[in-house]
């Protein structure tokens, strides 16, 4: 008898789980024709806007607004870009700015991990800094290259600087904000099972922390990037090669093919930059289970 | 006006006596608990109910530790002490397997033991296979009995239960309380089982303690009649419930 009532309950409980759980969409193995369905269905609206800006760049060329030699048309801009792509001077620019890039993001990203722990951890600091960190972020960050150039002189550390005034505060935010709301309730569960010191930031808050931090992040690598183009137009050291540099030989030169080039390149860098970081970001939340995607 | 309720022919597992619980200072003060004195005795199921503001979390969270009695003292004699909420509260980004063995690290368990216990506690919770889910994926059932698993993995033998089901509908409510009966049995726990469902109180409890409302005092305990399990939708339970909603219905009109 007490057999069969084990038995009834297990089932009635595995039915009620059955039922209580969605039925997934899509789990079924997905045709070759499907997916290519779908990659075409994601790709189709970027060419379409891809080919709306040629277009419409072509158009106000032929409608003469200025002469072809300042603003040629994207018959004449692709291929010298296609060509300046084969050639190694231009790897070397792409190069030593992706470096700069890379470098100063790391040492901003440290500042503001130093600095967003900081003020999470200590009250009074939050009253000083937390308005001055909202500051910062307003402040456009070619303001400080005058003063940079002065302390560092015409050099990469004047850019170094100038990246991390600009993208630390919002790496620093993001990681406030992130500890600032982490669920009440899971720092209660966290606390009911003996969560301390150390253990409770590596198994609790960081990752509870975490996608609001890549979201300052990304918004970190935005003030970043824009520091560092506005540091290379800026601060030329040594005639040394990059992008910055690259854009400003072509104005002097009157080479409006190769500045337009350069200046899709650099929106080229930024897209790619930002699809990584959406991409983050959306795997993350799915991971948490954030729904609203 | 202390109200002191005894349980005969047991050992106490938590002794709360004659506490007290302001929260702030001054004219702010608010007064959760005044001179409330309960006895639970080992491997008792005791319900709590009580209108809502009646310091129930409160005396959950004093006898959990996460915070002290102005006055008064609370005992739990060395046992180890665990805690469920009204949300799962799961940690989202991890598995269920590893959701449960947060607990097990804290405590320093190797993780071959680890895995091991996991193992066996789904399997008590019957979730046996949802190990590599994450909490996202499972209902509010399954959330509140992975819950459940990973406060047993704090290997307590006295569970505090804060409305656990309070947001699952009737159906689930109904077949988790078989569920948390048999494992209460099964690993002779003491539960505190706080709820504002007198219904539920008496399904489940060996003893229902009601309390008054701000500030918070025990005014009466009625001890359960009937073999378990019980039926929630049976005579015997809707006429002891009855009784006591009468009783709860007195103490909350003296607060017109
Ligand atoms: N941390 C706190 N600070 C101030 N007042 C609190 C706090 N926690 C609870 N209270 C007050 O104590 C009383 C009892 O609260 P609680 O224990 O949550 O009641 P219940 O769980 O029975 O609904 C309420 O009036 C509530 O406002
Ligand atoms: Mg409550």
């Amino acid at each position: 008898m007490p057999d069969t009532d084990v038995r009834d309950d297990r089932r009635r409980v595995r039915g009620l789980d059955a039922l209580e759980l969605q039925p997934r969409r899509g789990t079924g193995e997905r045709s070759a024709a499907e997916t290519a369905g779908r990659i075409w269905a994601a790709t189709w609206p970027k060419l379409a806007a891809v080919a709306l800006v040629l277009l419409a760049w072509q158009a106000v060329v032929w409608s003469g607004w200025r002469t072809e030699f300042v603003f040629p048309g994207p018959d004449r801009v692709l291929p010298t870009l296609f060509r300046e792509i084969t050639t190694p001077e231009f790897w070397e620019a792409v190069q030593v700015t992706m470096r700069r890039a890379l470098t100063g993001f790391a040492l901003a990203l440290v500042v503001g991990v130093i600095i967003g722990i900081a003020v999470s951890q200590f009250k009074p600091l939050r009253v000083a800094i937390g308005s001055l960190i909202t500051g910062l972020q307003t402040m456009p960050s070619i303001v400080w290259f005058p003063f940079a150039m002065l302390l560092y002189g015409i050099s990469e550390s004047a850019i170094m600087f100038v990246i991390v005034l600009g993208a630390a505060p919002s790496i620093a935010g993001g990681l406030t904000s992130g500890i600032d709301y982490v669920s009440p309730s899971l720092l209660r569960a966290g606390q009911v099972m003996g969560l301390r010191g150390v253990q409770r930031y590596t198994v609790l808050i960081i990752p509870a922390a975490l996608p609001m931090f890549v979201t300052g992040l990304k918004q970190g690598w935005a003030f970043a990037w824009r520091s560092l183009m506005a540091g290379e137009l800026l601060v030329i050291i040594n005639q040394q090669n990059s992008i910055g540099w690259a854009l400003s030989q072509a104005r002097q030169l009157n080479d409006a093919e190769r500045l337009l080039s350069y200046i899709i390149i650099v929106l080229v860098v930024g897209i790619v930059i930002d699809v990584f970081f959406n991409w983050a970001d959306r795997a993350l939340r799915r991971r948490w289970g954030i729904t609203g995607s | 006006m202390t109200t002191v309720t005894e349980t005969p022919a047991r050992t106490a597992a938590v002794e709360i006596q004659d506490i007290s619980k302001v929260f702030g200072h001054g004219k702010g003060a608010v007064t959760a608990i005044d001179g409330m004195s309960v006895t639970v005795g080992t491997g008792e199921f005791l319900a709590i109910v009580g209108a809502s503001g009646c310091g129930k979390s409160t005396l959950l969270s004093l006898v959990a530790g996460l915070e002290q009695p102005t006055t008064g003292s609370v005992d739990a004699g060395g046992h180890k002490v665990a805690m469920m909420f009204q949300e799962a509260a799961l940690f989202p980004w991890l598995t269920v397997g590893a959701n449960i063995e947060v607990p097990m690290k804290v405590n320093k368990v190797p993780r071959a033991e680890r895995r091991k216990r996991v193992a066996e506690l789904l399997d008590l919770v019957r979730l046996t296979g949802f190990d590599r889910k994450r909490p996202h994926e499972l209902s509010g059932g399954m959330r509140q009995r992975v819950a459940l698993a990973r406060a047993l993995a704090q290997d307590a033998d006295v569970l505090l239960m804060d409305e656990p089901f309070g947001a699952l509908d009737a159906m689930t409510r109904d077949i988790l309380h078989d569920e948390l009966e048999r494992i209460w049995r099964e690993k002779e726990l003491t539960i505190l089982f706080v709820t504002h469902n007198v219904r539920e109180a008496v399904r489940l409890g060996d003893r229902v303690v009601l309390l008054s409302s701000r500030p918070g005092r025990v005014i009466d305990a009625f001890p359960v009649e009937g073999e378990r399990p019980r039926r929630i939708d049976s005579v015997q339970i809707a006429e002891q419930a009855a009784t006591i909603t009468d009783r709860l219905r007195e103490e909350v009109s003296r607060h017109a």
